[in-house]
């Protein structure tokens, strides 16, 4: 990997520029004609550099980064599947890319086509009577789905006060709940890593809206209870909202809707193989059963004989909650990908995807402890080393994953087991890269005992070593200043 | 086909070590009546199968390239430069993780510093964030968080603000007890022109009021004049929000120079095609006071321990996976990508590439009014100075001007009946660099003949 680079402001110099515009075609109207003078700006400290400095500048950083691309990426929740290219190529198609989402009807019939489809196909896998593609991210989808829950209960008469939410769950549960006026209650998880079912019923009330939980949930074990908690739930007027990071794992073995789950929300950028690209853009899906149908965003896709059209009909809506339709391109992608695979491609993705895990799992249980002994499903969580090691924390075995050639598995999540280390595979991954990751992860258990300090010191083949985050949150330094 | 490359060797292989005779075996938590339900999907396809489909449905559409357009109303047809895409889709940009591991991030958490420092020197703020979903959402974000620190409730917005943001605004406030306030800062003449009443937006502040949020330029095209309202609103003790066009901000006094707050903004016409409004790129940037409060994820620069310069994420304490329920906001998952290609684009722009592109659309769009003006029964009505949109009364409806000039290959401005019935008549027509003056004239040429 490339080891250094300067900032782009440090590689400007005045006077350069690598901008090609056309000369004005039409009489030019200089700022000054028209916009009063103390309405102007009198200086713009922007970077000054030619096309190539700017290419080379992105290449080298591009260089500095580690990407599915350059190998095994294990991170938990993630789902760090391969993205495929056909995927990039159809997005990119001008018919796709260059097209304005308010043109008329008429004009944007395959991009409507595109997304009924799209969501016909989530629809199917998924059991969900309806679903919107609005939601530019899965936290995004929260915010839509809880909100669904809040009108359902506001057209009740009483929008109820709280959201219970297992100990396991994902930080932006609990996040969303307050963003929309919930009051966050925890329930916690038994010994088996699922919810305590004496401690959920003793929490259900007629001031429950709903549950927010994880299928799969983050320990990456199914939810036996799943069909009763529900029951449960209904009984008390409350709704289950349902967390899709994790449905990988269900392709094509179980519909959501058919365990009772109200809403789900699809991470598309998971499941879908959207690239994650750096921390996005993403893209979410929102899926709905009859009871949250009337709340969802608008407008939908209609289809009338052929034809399809916006719907903005749709009184008990939530409203927006983007600017346009959500990130379009990734449904793109997100559709090409569903119809490259199939019914039989769907179905495999999950299986593998689980029996990865697994595989992973039996492999690495010698050296790294099982706090759930149980079959898991797309992901496996270890409570760090078995045999512990002096001053040896989790992160340790995580940074020294990188000097074995691999990203880190997540560390420290879900909050409930100590020393978390998750590792997700994906159905991607062959058993030559599962193979040469458990030969590493072993012999990374061995050091600790041998040799602590090659984990205490790692990485020490990455562009950087380890960084200081503590003085980077206590005097943030957050973007370049321009010389006094 | 799909992407799973097990041979069936492999897989009893790893179905041995497991220690089960089939993958069924590993599904028996799922209750039984449930599982392997019929999913009624159709088969898959081969590469070629897909791009054909896909190919078939792109061509069902009518696009930008293809035809004039003079559709903008917050979605923008800007010249983005070959390299961008080229850049932004390498496989070690694109596939890669939110930089949690900073060691193997460098390139994404160094392109972020880079990103927010090119926002607040497009702003004049002190921080950024790194992106937000789009402008509608990082403004939603901004009215929120101003009532979390000011402790008020009440938002006032100018009815020239876009309206699709503040449906946005309305469906986020819908867990707060929250005031939304909208001022009328126009009033419609008889003759259909438009006279701006900005000063009603002043007059609306009050001792109750949480922050007022402003659009520049507005949503009908042209440039409010700010700092007095920037006064008015800090004399009274609140919050000044900015929604700015980063393109006009070539021109344009920043909004940090009048006082703004927090200035949010739609950067996607500097990053990524039009793309049916999707990915978009929303921009956040604030004061260095209301640093803690702010949503999302930031880049900060550090060093590693041998004292080398490194970034990393930061101010981590605000958000969801560390602060749960008491996050700034459930932001995770941004916009990396499109911010990326902000800042290659704002990299080969440049001051001068900031300037001209500005000036290109300032330029084309006067030229286009003039004309538009010129023809009997069409008024050029903007109460305001404007760069590249501008508001067009037309003798008939814009619905059946638009399907006259979509009959001559024409997609024509934005419907502003569509916002408000009363201006059916009023269309807002978006002219940038890349409208030629061939594009211009051929309109002027079509709506000619409905005069």
């Amino acid at each position: 990997m490339e080891n250094t680079e300067p900032l782009i402001f440090e590689r400007s110099s005045p006077g350069r520029h690598g901008y090609s515009l056309p000369e004005s075609d039409v009489p030019a109207v200089a700022g000054g004609d028209t916009i009063p003078a103390h309405w102007q700006r009198d200086s713009l400290p922007l970077p000054e550099a030619s096309e190539l400095d700017v290419v080379r500048h992105f290449t080298r950083l591009s260089q500095r980064n580690y990407s599915i691309e350059h190998g095994f990426y294990p991170l938990g929740s993630c789902t760090m599947k391969y993205n495929p290219k056909v995927n990039d190529a159809t997005a990119g198609l001008p018919g796709f890319s260059f097209i304005h989402p308010d043109q008329p009807e008429s004009t944007i019939q395959g991009a409507l086509a595109l997304m009924h489809n799209l969501s016909q196909a989530l629809m199917k896998i998924t059991g969900y009577a309806n679903c919107s593609l609005q939601p530019a991210a899965g936290a995004h989808g929260e915010l839509c789905g809880v909100l669904m829950i809040r009108a359902h209960h506001v057209k009740q008469g009483n929008p109820r006060r709280k959201m219970i939410i297992p100990d396991s769950a994902h930080g932006t549960n609990p996040a969303t709940a307050a963003m929309c006026g919930y009051t966050a209650i925890e329930v916690p998880s038994n010994t088996q890593g699922t919810v305590d079912m004496d401690a959920l019923a003793a929490l259900l009330d007629e001031d429950v809206a709903g549950l927010m939980l994880t299928v799969p949930n983050t320990l990456g074990l199914f939810e036996q209870d799943i069909v009763e908690i529900c029951r449960m739930a209904h009984e008390v007027g409350a709704l289950v909202y349902c967390d899709g990071a994790n449905m990988n794992a269900l392709l094509g073995t179980v519909q959501p809707a058919a365990l009772g789950l109200d809403v789900l929300h699809l991470n598309l950028h998971k499941t879908f193989t959207t690239p994650h690209g750096g921390g996005g853009p993403g893209a979410g899906a929102i899926c709905v059963n009859e009871t949250l149908e009337p709340y969802l965003p608008v407008p939908l896709v209609s289809e009338d004989d052929g034809v399809y059209a916006w719907d903005y009909d749709r009184p008990d809506s939530i409203g927006r909650i983007h600017s346009f339709y959500g990130n379009f391109l990734n449904q793109v992608r997100a559709y090409t990908y569903i119809c490259t695979l199939g019914l039989e491609g769907i179905k495999r993705a999950g299986e593998y995807a689980v029996l990865n895990a697994n595989y992973l799992k039996e492999r690495l249980r010698d050296a790294y402890a099982l706090r759930y002994d149980r079959t898991c499903m797309h992901e496996v969580v270890f409570a760090g080393l078995k045999e512990k090691a002096e001053g040896v924390r989790t992160l340790d075995v995580a940074k020294r994953m990188i000097d074995y050639g691999f990203h880190p598995s997540t560390v420290y999540f879900p909050l409930i087991v100590p020393e978390a280390l998750m590792i997700e595979p994906t159905e991607t991954e062959n058993k030559d890269t599962l193979d040469t990751f458990i030969a590493a992860l072993l012999a990374i258990a061995e050091e600790a005992q041998s040799e602590p300090d090659k984990l205490k010191d790692a990485p020490v083949s990455a562009p950087v070593r380890r960084l200081d985050e503590t003085t980077a949150a206590r005097r943030p330094n957050l973007r370049w200043q321009p010389p006094e | 086909m799909d992407y799973v490359p097990h041979s069936s060797e492999d897989r009893e292989a790893m179905l041995r070590a497991i220690g089960v005779a089939g993958t069924e075996d590993l599904f028996h938590d799922i209750p039984a009546d449930v599982r392997h339900p019929t999913l009624n999907l159709p088969p898959g396809m081969a590469e070629p199968e897909v791009i054909r489909h896909l190919n078939a449905l792109g061509r069902q559409n009518q696009n930008v390239q293809d035809m004039p357009s003079f559709l903008g109303a917050g979605c923008y047809n800007h010249f983005i430069p070959s390299i961008v895409s080229a850049l932004i889709l390498r496989g070690e940009f694109l596939t890669s993780y939110t930089p949690y591991q900073p060691e193997l991030s460098q390139g994404t958490l160094q392109a972020m510093y880079e990103f927010q420092s090119l926002v607040c020197l497009l702003t004049d703020m002190d921080v950024a964030n790194a992106s937000m979903y789009d402008e509608a959402t990082a403004t939603a974000e901004a009215v929120l968080t101003a009532c979390s620190i000011t402790r008020r409730s009440k938002v006032i917005v100018p009815d020239t603000f876009h309206p699709t943001t503040l449906e946005v605004l309305e469906t986020y406030a819908e867990g707060r007890e929250l005031t939304l306030v909208r001022v009328p800062a126009f009033t419609l003449a008889d003759d259909g022109t438009f006279h701006d009443c900005w000063e009603a937006v002043s007059a609306a502040i009050d001792a109750d009021t949480a922050c007022v949020a402003v659009q520049v330029p507005n949503f009908f095209g042209w440039v409010h004049e700010c700092q007095q309202i920037a006064d008015v609103v800090h004399a009274n003790g609140a919050m000044l929000v900015v929604s700015a066009d980063p393109v006009a901000l070539g021109i344009l006094t920043p909004p940090g120079a009048y006082g703004a707050d927090i200035v949010t903004g739609e950067g996607h016409s500097l990053a990524l095609p039009p793309a049916f409004g999707g990915p978009r790129l929303g921009l956040y940037a604030t004061q260095k006071r209301f640093m803690r409060q702010m949503p999302g994820r930031v880049s900060g620069m550090t060093k590693d321990l041998d004292g080398k310069r490194g970034f990393v994420m930061t101010l981590q304490a605000r958000e969801q996976h560390i602060r749960r329920e008491k996050a700034t906001s459930n932001i995770c998952t941004n916009e990396a990508l499109a911010a990326l290609a902000f800042t290659i684009n704002v990299s080969w722009l440049g001051p001068a590439g900031m300037r001209k592109k500005a000036e290109l659309c300032l330029s084309k769009s006067h030229y286009a009014a003039a004309q538009i003006d010129a023809l009997p029964g069409f008024t050029v009505t903007s109460p305001g100075p404007y760069i590249k949109e501008f508001v067009v009364h037309c003798p008939a409806a814009v619905r059946s001007v638009n399907e006259h000039l979509l009959e001559q290959g024409v997609l024509g401005g934005y419907d502003l009946g569509r916002v408000r019935a009363e201006l059916n008549h009023h269309m807002l027509v978006c002219v940038t660099e890349l409208t030629t003056r061939q594009d211009i004239d051929r309109l002027v040429a079509a709506l000619k003949a409905l005069g």
